[in-house]
């Protein structure tokens, strides 16, 4: 398929993914806010740390509180990684690739945008669970509608690879700044508090109920592996990273065992870093260093994946 | 909503003979819109919009911000074709097509019709559309206009015209076939009884009129759609087209020329393209050969076409033969190639470029519509009857200036078409853009865009001008091929449908 729809499905399913994590750590906090007693209600400010745009807010923006922070991460047109941003620019690639997508998954992209954009003319959002919940399923809607109306060819696996590494790139960064966050509060250790802030750690990634099964009693140090390495929890960080190398290697048709181009190498090596961690290691090590470690080799796939797909060299006349 | 206070004032209106008395051919239509609940057409019109705004089906507007897409204006009234007629626009538009293809051959070639004192040199020579680059040039299977979208009117009378020919870039008909779609929903037994000629196939028969291009020697080949890119206004329907036919929409950046071939960029490295339904115009499509200064087409791409390699269509240069003052020569240039008589008329024009007409032209501004030679889309129009003296003057200096660029023709009172505003009907002028594809042989599509000015009494129907559209039933009678029961019309009709 041409190089520049390939980046643009890649791009189209990453906003997606990007708007629905925004939705969901929002719509986690504001509920977390009605649990808390007042003089520690619900932190705000870690909500603009996780998606790395600090500075933005801070230019724009005098304080961290509940109403700035709501506004930045949903309908400010401003910070290109709010709700509303990510959705135009999503509804912009699928635009210029709705010769390629079906239909049915451009008249979705097309409804999410509408569906937000007619939110954002209110200036307060009214009943806020059933708006961030909306925004969730109508992300499910785009993956499940691509998974049962388009060919799983290429087009489909650069899909899935975006949104896979979006997916990775996001529980890495809600664990990080959550993490960081939660931790020094020791005073809570052991308190009712305690697991309702850890339980709200994994509502943002829609892992608690996943949790439950898997590990019962709410534990730091379990949440952290679950989130980072459980190889079955689809938002994971081992999974998500999973999935994005098989795309990639549907795409490329190499196998496993070794590497043809800079992605494979990136990411299996990535993959398998994952397969082998330890969490108690990591823990040693330093969480965040491991995080923005991981990160960092994220966004090295990301230039691989352009570099090798869709960079358009110029043309020698 | 009912049609019993409806008046034709004197138009010649395209679903009532007159006030009361529909055409036969509408007269289902009437009936069920008649038969409708109060307020149920508001519902089926506003459902119509939703459906259009929900499948993304819109255009871009420039110079706005925020709304930067807006849906078409559609009224889903739609507007009905009669057998006969039909008939004559099917054969006269075949036969023009033909004839125009002859002669741009002819002209980037040995200019036969000059030579035999048809056509004044002089006319090809200074045209803004005539392309010295094509000269000596022949495109795959000797076709230059693939797809065509000719603009038809009628006058007070009900005789139909062509008013004037798109053989470059012609759009819209992407709303075709979306109106035909959202109408199937809004009016799905009327339309089953009225033997409604289908348009859906157009894609299809697009595909196949470019894979008829293809290089010799090429059996499967690769067809695209070159667009400028989204922010074209046309960018929806070059998507539309590209999906249905199932083939890439590419962008000039998408395409390079290595080794005498067009290759377009491919995950997979690159891939090779026979044949290039191009959406930009002439002027864009190659640097090297057109302006210099274009970043839309693809370096080298005339060369690769002048050795046969690729195919593009419409070919470049075409647009001689849609020039306003060529369009005067029509009827001569059909009688030249065919020995034949024209069998739609043209508007009767006035060139500005011979000085005889261009003094009547210039008494008598106030009755006539002038328009420049190389602009489209409503621009560079004066509109005699409705201008006023300070406009005609500065329209007269403008054409003193250069009088080859302009010309003139006498304000027709077009038909009328029974469209919703507000709570009634009332008649709004139309004109009709069939689009014609010449593949293997030439095919008609059975409808067409019917465009519809929105404001009260105007005549401007172009989409950039606050137009809006319709969609086109050509109905057809039983023995024409349908297995439908629906009474035929007169004996005539039918005998015209199955000549044709």
């Amino acid at each position: 398929m041409l190089s520049r729809t390939a980046d643009a499905i890649y791009w189209l399913a990453r906003y997606v993914e990007r708007a629905e994590n925004v939705a969901r750590f929002v719509d986690v906090n504001f509920t977390l806010a009605l649990d808390l007693p007042n003089e520690s209600a619900a932190q705000w400010k870690p909500m603009v740390l996780t998606t790395g745009d600090e500075s933005e807010f801070t230019d724009r923006y005098e304080d961290f509180s509940e109403q700035n922070v709501v506004r930045f991460l949903t309908f400010d047109r401003e910070n290109p990684n709010s709700i509303l941003s990510c959705l135009w620019q999503a509804r912009e690639n699928a635009r210029t690739v709705r010769d390629t997508i079906s239909s049915e998954l451009w008249e979705q992209v097309n409804h999410f945008y509408l569906l937000v954009k007619n939110a954002s003319k209110r200036d307060v959002i009214d009943s806020s669970h059933e708006f961030f919940a909306a925004i969730k399923q109508a992300s499910h809607l785009c993956t499940g509608i691509a998974d049962s109306t388009m060919s799983h060819g290429e087009a489909f696996q650069f899909a899935r690879l975006g949104r896979t590494l979006e997916r990775a790139d996001k529980t890495a960064r809600i664990l990080d700044v959550k993490y960081f966050m939660l931790l020094p509060t020791s005073d809570h250790v052991g308190s009712p508090y305690d697991a309702l802030l850890w339980s709200a750690l994994l509502k943002s990634a829609s892992a608690f109920e996943m949790y439950r099964k898997r590990f019962r009693a709410i534990h730091p140090d379990r949440v952290v592996e679950f989130l980072m390495l459980d190889p079955h929890f689809s938002r994971s960080m081992r999974f998500s990273v999973k999935g994005a190398e098989r795309s990639l290697r549907l795409i490329t048709g190499g196998d496993e065992s070794g590497y043809a181009n800079p992605v494979e190498r990136k990411l299996g090596q990535l993959r398998s870093e994952l397969d082998y961690a330890d969490v108690d290691e990591i823990l040693k090590g330093g969480l965040h260093e491991y995080l923005d470690g991981f990160q960092g080799k994220l966004n090295e796939v990301g230039g691989a994946v352009y570099e090798s797909f869709f960079a358009l060299k110029p043309v020698k006349a | 909503m009912k049609f019993k206070d409806y008046q034709t004032d004197g138009f010649y209106d395209e679903l009532f003979e007159k006030a009361g008395v529909p055409h036969e051919a509408a007269k289902p239509l009437v009936a069920k819109i008649e038969s409708l609940p109060k307020g149920d057409l508001h519902r089926r019109q506003q459902a119509a919009e939703a459906a259009f705004l929900q499948m993304g089906v819109t255009f871009t507007v420039y110079g706005s911000d925020e709304g930067t897409e807006k849906i078409f204006p559609f009224d889903i009234v739609p507007r009905v074709i009669q057998p006969a007629d039909w008939t004559q626009i099917e054969r006269g538009l075949k036969q023009r097509i033909e004839a125009l293809n002859l002669f741009i051959n002819d002209v980037y070639h040995d200019q036969n019709i000059v030579k035999d004192g048809i056509v004044p040199g002089e006319l090809l020579n200074s045209a803004d559309s005539f392309r010295p680059q094509c000269v000596g040039l022949t495109p795959q299977r000797d076709i230059w206009i693939h797809v065509t979208g000719t603009d038809l009117v009628r006058d007070d009378a009900g005789k139909l015209f062509v008013l004037e020919d798109n053989l470059r870039c012609p759009s819209g008909v992407s709303y075709v076939l979306q109106n035909r779609e959202v109408l199937k929903r809004t009016f799905p037994n009327v339309f089953e009884s009225m033997n409604v000629q289908p348009v859906y196939d157009y894609p299809n028969r697009l595909l196949a009129a470019l894979q008829h291009l293809a290089p010799v020697g090429v059996a499967e080949p690769t067809v695209v759609v070159l667009t400028p890119g989204m922010y074209n206004s046309a960018y929806f329907e070059h998507a539309y087209l590209a999906q249905q036919m199932g083939v890439e929409l590419v962008e000039g950046s998408d395409l390079v020329v290595q080794d005498n071939f067009v290759m377009m960029r491919t995950t997979q490295g690159f891939q090779r393209v026979d044949v290039i339904y191009r959406r930009i115009d002439d002027d864009f499509i190659d640097p090297k050969v057109f302006r210099k200064d274009s970043c839309l087409g693809v370096p080298g791409l005339m060369d690769v076409y002048r050795r046969g390699h690729v195919a593009l269509a419409n070919a470049p240069g075409t647009g001689i033969a849609d020039d306003k003052a060529v369009y005067a020569y029509v009827p001569q240039i059909i009688k030249y190639y065919l020995k034949q008589d024209m069998i739609l008329p043209n508007v009767e024009t006035f060139l500005c470029g011979e000085p005889k007409q261009l003094k009547y032209v210039l008494a008598n501004l106030d009755k006539l519509v002038v328009k420049a030679v190389n602009l489209s889309g409503g621009y560079g129009m004066l509109i005699g009857p409705h201008s006023t003296k300070k406009e005609q003057k500065d329209f007269a200096a403008q054409i003193l200036a250069s009088p080859r660029n302009f010309i003139a023709q006498p304000t027709l009172s077009l038909s009328r078409a029974p469209t919703i505003v507000d709570d009634d009907f009332e008649g709004r002028h139309v004109d009709l853009r069939p689009y014609i594809l010449y593949g293997e042989d030439i095919f008609v599509m059975p409808g067409g865009l019917t465009r519809v000015a929105l404001r009260k009494g105007s005549l401007v129907v172009n989409s950039s001008q606050g137009g809006g559209s319709k969609d086109t039933w050509v109905v057809t009678s039983k023995e024409a091929g349908s297995s439908q029961t629906q009474p035929t019309n007169s004996q005539t009709q039918t005998q015209d449908v199955t000549d044709a």
